[in-house]
């Protein structure tokens, strides 16, 4: 090897995304937000409990989204938090009766705690190292929670069953409604937050370490910090997202948290756009409803459908949902014109 | 002693697979910078053919070779195919390609072979090595086939053209092409010779781990401790670091009580953590030096 070192400030690992291509228009918003109310009361309940997944994953592609879209760092072990946070929820719920809404800040918090403290040392690794250390990360998760010293409280390879929810105060709503109604208020509530995080001061820090990290540095921002404090954002919100789905789903085990939710959830990602928050819900909804379609086909297909469906994104649309939407928008605007 | 020495020895007959797998690993990431996290299950898919072929009636040697040759092949036409494009892409792509053929693989394995787990024949038998109970003949075979391909890995980088072309590509491309070294050619190489040295490696610890779809993972997991243990720009770190991974597995499982077969995972993990936070360079990598 020689000693010649000409390494140059590396191109940043995640292409830029100005802040104002990040949301939606007002306009816009307002229209989804309508469409995500109004559906479940014309459809049946099998649909509404895949709404209310593609709600919850969606949240955990978003979490990703802020880790990667926002502060340039990857992550292939969001399982590991989303089952964190689910175990949390499903322990809470089940050996200690409390009440399913009040178990999900736990499991946020304690989420936020692990993914901090995990990104101590990630601190030290960027682009491919930091992608090794949590893909290793995923792959550990389900040995840890079969481990047969936490048992008692996890269940071990069982796993754990939940208890849904009734509808509160005798509201005439079937219980997949309800729950459909809680995650939607939840999700609006942590998309306005994230929103505004990535607009705040911080967010600005998030993004000047993603875009240079030295430049970003000399002009004061504390980077291990603002790094650390990325990967707690998106653990806490991982964690949510992970026990509402132990709830949506009555059931927690360690082979439902494997490296293929990770591999699901960046998937969404990418094909979401990254650095586009409404990509999420883009992204969620396509790791839902497009294995399920792949499986009709050919059972065991699914894989092999997301794999090609990926390399066609990174291919065809490198930004995912939101060079669709650019699209979408340029072309509504030309015909405005005509 | 008697069981200290056993595991040692096991120790190095899996630690020769992880070096296997790390080489394969710190050979594509000497070319393209990248980590491929297909690895493994490239190893898998040519193990799963060389069975195929063992099915249809070829020997057990014939099929070795074959499958040798079609994972070469494919280890090219993949690079040609999937990753030559994505070579200015930014790391993200890359990382969602690698994830993507992964997914893939694993997938169309499955399909064709289903997810039962599957008796895979060894040549060397299962016999005590030598007379001794330190060691089957397998795992010694293991360790035989592993240390022939080094040598023959080392005859090639250091006295043949073709591996002097190719080691001059990885470490300084601009200069290499000046001298008129073909480094896309080098490049798409380096995978080729990846992906056999993987499919060497799936074959001899298939009869161990038992054939099936998702084999490779734990295998993969240990093959970048070790190769993040010897440091990933360096070869002879990632096969040192293979051996000591494995005999570090195997001490660990026999003498720390608690940990079985159940934490082989997070032991790797742990690993792969505390060398990247302590040492990231590893033992025998270079230090990574940024010119702002």
């Amino acid at each position: 090897m020689s000693a010649a070192e000409e390494v140059v400030t590396e191109a940043p690992a995640v292409e830029a995304v100005p802040k104002r291509a990040m949301t939606l228009g007002y306009g816009t918003s307002l229209v989804v937000l309508a469409a995500l109310i109004l559906t479940p009361l014309f459809v049946k309940n099998f649909i509404i409990f895949q709404m209310t997944m593609v709600l919850i994953y969606g949240l955990a592609v978003l979490a990703l989204n802020i880790l990667t879209g926002g502060s340039g760092q990857f992550s292939l072990g969001q399982s590991a938090f989303y089952a964190v946070g689910a175990y949390t929820s499903a322990i809470l719920m089940e050996h200690a009766n409390i009440n399913y809404a009040l178990t999900l800040p736990v499991a946020g918090i304690i989420c936020f705690a692990f993914g901090f403290l995990f990104g101590q040392p990630a601190l030290r690794l960027s682009g491919v190292y930091l992608a090794l250390a949590t893909f290793a990360l995923a792959t550990a998760m389900p040995q840890l929670l079969k481990l047969g010293y936490f048992e008692h409280w996890t269940g071990g390879v069982q796993g754990l069953v939940v208890t849904k929810p009734d509808a509160p105060f005798g509201l005439p709503l079937s219980q997949d409604m309800w729950l459909y109604y809680f995650t939607l208020a939840i999700t609006i509530g942590i998309y306005i937050a994230s929103v505004n995080l990535l607009r705040s001061r911080s967010g600005r820090a998030f993004m000047a370490i993603r875009d240079n990290e030295i430049a970003a540095s000399a002009m004061g921002i504390d980077v291990s910090l603002y790094k650390t404090l990325a990967f707690g954002v998106s653990a806490g919100i991982t964690g949510v997202a992970g026990g509402l789905g132990a709830i949506a789903v009555q059931f927690v085990a360690p082979d439902g948290y494997t490296i293929t939710l990770a591999i699901s959830l960046f998937l969404g990602m990418v094909v979401g756009g990254v650095g586009w928050l409404p990509g999420s819900i883009v992204g969620s909804a396509f790791i839902i409803f497009v294995p399920n379609m792949a499986e009709s086909i050919s059972k065991g297909l699914s894989g092999a459908v997301f794999g090609v469906l990926l390399f066609l994104v990174i291919f065809l649309v490198p930004h995912g949902a939101r060079q669709v939407a650019l699209v979408a928008q340029q072309l509504a605007a030309k015909l405005k014109k005509n | 002693m008697e069981l200290f020495a056993n595991q040692v020895l096991a120790g190095i007959a899996t630690g020769a697979i992880y070096a296997c797998m790390a080489l394969a690993v710190v050979m594509i990431y000497q070319a393209i910078d990248h980590l491929n996290f297909a690895q493994g299950e490239m190893a898998m898919f040519s193990t799963f053919i060389s069975w195929q072929l063992m099915q249809w009636g070829v020997p057990y040697w014939g099929s070795f070779v074959l499958t040798v040759g079609f994972s070469f092949v494919a280890g090219i036409a993949i690079e040609r195919l999937l990753f030559k494009p994505l070579a200015k892409a930014p790391i993200l792509t890359n990382v969602a390609g690698f994830i993507a053929l992964y997914a893939i693989i694993n997938s169309v394995a499955g399909l064709i072979w289903d997810f039962t787990i599957k008796q895979y024949p060894t040549p060397f038998g299962s016999s005590p090595f030598l007379g001794s109970q330190l060691i089957s003949t397998h795992q010694a075979g293991m360790i035989g086939v592993t240390i022939l391909l080094l040598i023959l890995l080392f005859i090639f980088f250091r006295f043949t053209r073709m591996g002097l072309a190719m080691r001059a590509a990885a470490s300084l491309p601009e200069s290499a092409r000046l001298v008129g070294i073909n480094t896309s050619w080098m490049i798409a190489l380096g995978w080729g010779m990846a992906a056999a040295i993987g499919s060497i490696a799936g074959m001899l610890i298939a009869p161990v781990v038992f054939l099936e779809p998702n084999m490779m993972l734990g295998v993969l997991i240990y093959g970048f401790a070790a190769a993040v243990l010897g440091g990933l720009t360096s070869p002879l770190g990632a096969v040192v670091g293979g051996f000591l991974v494995g005999v570090f597995e195997n001490l660990v499982g026999t003498y720390i009580p608690g940990v079985g077969n159940e934490l082989k995972l997070p032991i790797a993990l742990a690993l792969i953590v505390t060398v990247l936070v302590v040492k990231p360079a590893g033992l025998f990598g270079r230090p990574i030096v940024k010119r702002v």
